[in-house]
């Protein structure tokens, strides 16, 4: 937050102050309402005239389905209410007391918070350490991690999937080729997808090599900004690598990190295409995540109510999860 | 070290290409090859050949257009009445806006799907259209914020003294000046648009199926063909990170000015 930016933000009646006199031509009438700091006079509106589009596109392709969302999860809705053949039955909490009550919501769940917790955790670590990495070495080197990273970051996902899927095939991908040259080890035929867990690690290293190259490029920027005057000072007295970025670097990316790890949660509790394509479409019991789960509720079994209900609750799930950046967002809509 | 970080993150990549321009039957060798033997394009033949490509390829297109246009040409006015105005309700919005990021699209493609089935608009690129709106408009102001909030105000103020209108200063000074980071919000919107899957698997019937979509046609009920899937995969994926590695600098300028200030 830049000092100037403040100080207009405090002040704009004054600094925008409407010229004095009806002079201004023709379009006055107009013009007049492109001020500022006319909170008394007709330009009061004007903010919320150029707001008026994307709000009204907002609540309607938004706000409206939202409703909905809310309004499904207290509804019995199935196929003969999807085909207007029914009219939907409220049934009050039903839904959600039947998915809380059931183990395999519970298992799901789990599954989610460890999967999502997992690859968070990863793309942090990993990236702050290719960050930080990026700053020690030679030019030439740190611009072909950085077209590589591109690369993944721009990567469909698709496509990233896709190419996954082929690197860790059983018979001819190339990952068990590699380790079957290890001595001693049998990989040729090793199918990574016959068990939950190693199918889901699979996954993780998916989600978590498309996330890498944003959390590097947003934390190098930030790296620029530790001032080398401070480091300085930390090493001179004393401060060893680790000291130094313990006190001196990672309180001030603080905010950067704070944001990446709460747009990673946001993102890796909502992976949904990775584990439906590497599943063609149809995930194990095992495979279950909370989007697959309330997506198969939905749309394979053709209950929108109780797919309502479980993605109500990844929502809520959600909420409390970044509920400290809530606050931070907050504070933000406050300075300015 | 450097290196190492270097081959590990560009592995899938060069596999992908690697698998894409190598004969069919060098794909499925038990010992792969590192490069390959004979350089064929027969895989992009047989590619284009499993199922229509330039349909879905035309439909991403005009989605992500016509997204990307509504996108800025809406999002641009509320950046504006964000970042250069100050109002009651103002915080509100702001944080509204951010907080829409959210929610995560699982959840509204219920509700969506069934919206949509009410207006007729189920497999529609209209539809499709309106639904990539709730990803792409909030993105868009919050960037184009960033993009404008980096502006110095003196800019304009000193246009308006030299007798410039509001509307005048803006359309000659802070128009020019944020051209590029239109630009650039523009082709990351539209990358995000053409990337979208699982909106554009639910919304839309096979006959009308997007790029993303597409590429599913390679795994059928006999496996999956990797050879043509990867060069598909490549033809996918090449524009796009092209397109991305043109303006990932300026968006990424964007995107922290737009974290950092406020």
């Amino acid at each position: 937050m830049s000092a100037a930016e403040t100080t207009t933000a405090k002040a704009p009646a004054v600094r925008h102050a409407p010229p004095p006199g009806p002079g201004a031509g023709p379009t006055a009438g107009k013009q007049s309402g492109r001020q500022d700091g006319g909170r008394r006079g007709p330009g009061a509106g004007v903010p919320w005239l150029l707001l008026a589009p994307c709000l009204t596109v907002l609540v309607l392709v938004l706000g409206y389905p939202l409703v909905r969302l809310v309004a499904l999860s207290f509804q019995k809705f199935g196929q003969p209410q999807l085909w207007g053949f029914q009219e939907a039955e409220n049934v009050g909490l039903e839904n959600f007391t039947r998915i809380l009550g059931d183990g395999e919501f519970w298992a799901v769940v789990l599954r989610t918070v460890v999967f999502a917790g997992g690859a968070v955790i990863l793309t942090m670590v990993l990236g702050m350490l290719i960050a930080l990495l990026l700053q020690r070495v030679s030019p030439w080197v740190k611009a072909l991690i950085s077209i590589v990273l591109v690369a993944s970051w721009g990567m469909p996902i698709i496509v990233a999937t896709a190419i996954f899927k082929w690197l860790f095939d059983a018979d001819y991908g190339v990952l068990n080729w590699l380790i079957d040259k290890l001595p001693g080890v049998e990989m040729i035929g090793h199918n990574w997808f016959a068990s939950g867990p190693q199918g889901l690690a699979v996954i993780m290293l998916l989600v978590v090599w498309g996330a890498v190259p944003f959390v590097v490029i947003t934390l190098s920027a930030g790296l620029t900004q530790v001032p080398k005057e401070l480091e300085e000072a930390a090493r001179l007295d004393g401060a060893g690598a680790w000291g130094v970025f313990r006190f001196v670097t990672l309180p001030i990316l603080k905010p950067i990190i704070v944001m990446l790890t709460t747009l990673s949660v946001i993102w890796d509790m909502g992976v949904f295409p990775q584990v439906y394509v590497m599943r063609n479409g149809h995930p194990e019991p095992e495979f279950q995540v909370l989007t697959t789960y309330s997506f198969d509720k939905a749309f394979v079994v053709n209950d929108y109510g109780t797919g309502s209900a479980i993605a109500l609750v990844t929502v809520f799930l959600l909420l409390g999860a970044v509920a400290v950046y809530m606050r931070q967002m907050l504070k933000i809509g406050e300075v300015e | 070290m450097g290196l190492l970080v270097f081959v590990t993150l560009g592995f899938p990549v060069y596999w992908m290409v690697n698998t894409a321009f190598k004969p069919a039957k060098d794909a499925i060798d038990p010992d792969p090859h590192f490069f390959p033997s004979t350089f064929t394009l027969e895989n992009f033949r047989r590619a284009l050949e499993i199922a229509d490509f330039w349909g879905p390829v035309g439909r991403s297109l005009v989605v992500s257009l016509v997204v990307v246009i509504i996108g800025i040409a809406v999002g641009m006015l509320a950046a504006l009445a964000i970042s250069r105005f100050a109002f009651r309700g103002r915080k509100i919005v702001i944080v509204g806006i951010l907080a829409v990021q959210m929610v995560p699209l699982v959840a509204m493609i219920i509700p969506v799907f069934l919206l949509l089935n009410d207006l007729g608009q189920y497999d529609r690129l209209t539809g499709l259209i309106i639904t990539y709106l709730t990803f792409i408009l909030p993105f868009t102001v919050w960037t184009l914020r960033g993009f404008i909030v980096n502006i110095p105000r003196e800019l304009e103020e000193a246009a308006m003294v030299d007798g410039c209108t509001r509307t005048g200063a803006f359309v000659r000074v802070v128009f020019p000046l944020l051209a590029p980071g239109m630009v650039a919000t523009s082709v990351y919107g539209f990358i995000q648009a053409w990337n979208e899957y699982l909106y554009a698997l639910m919304l839309m019937s096979q006959q009308n199926q997007t790029a993303t979509v597409w590429l599913g046609n390679f795994i059928t009920k006999n496996g999956t063909e990797y050879a043509p899937m990867m060069a598909g995969s490549t033809m996918m994926a090449v524009p796009i990170v092209i397109l991305f590695l043109l303006v990932q600098r300026k968006m990424a300028a964007g995107l922290t000015a737009g974290a950092v200030k406020g």
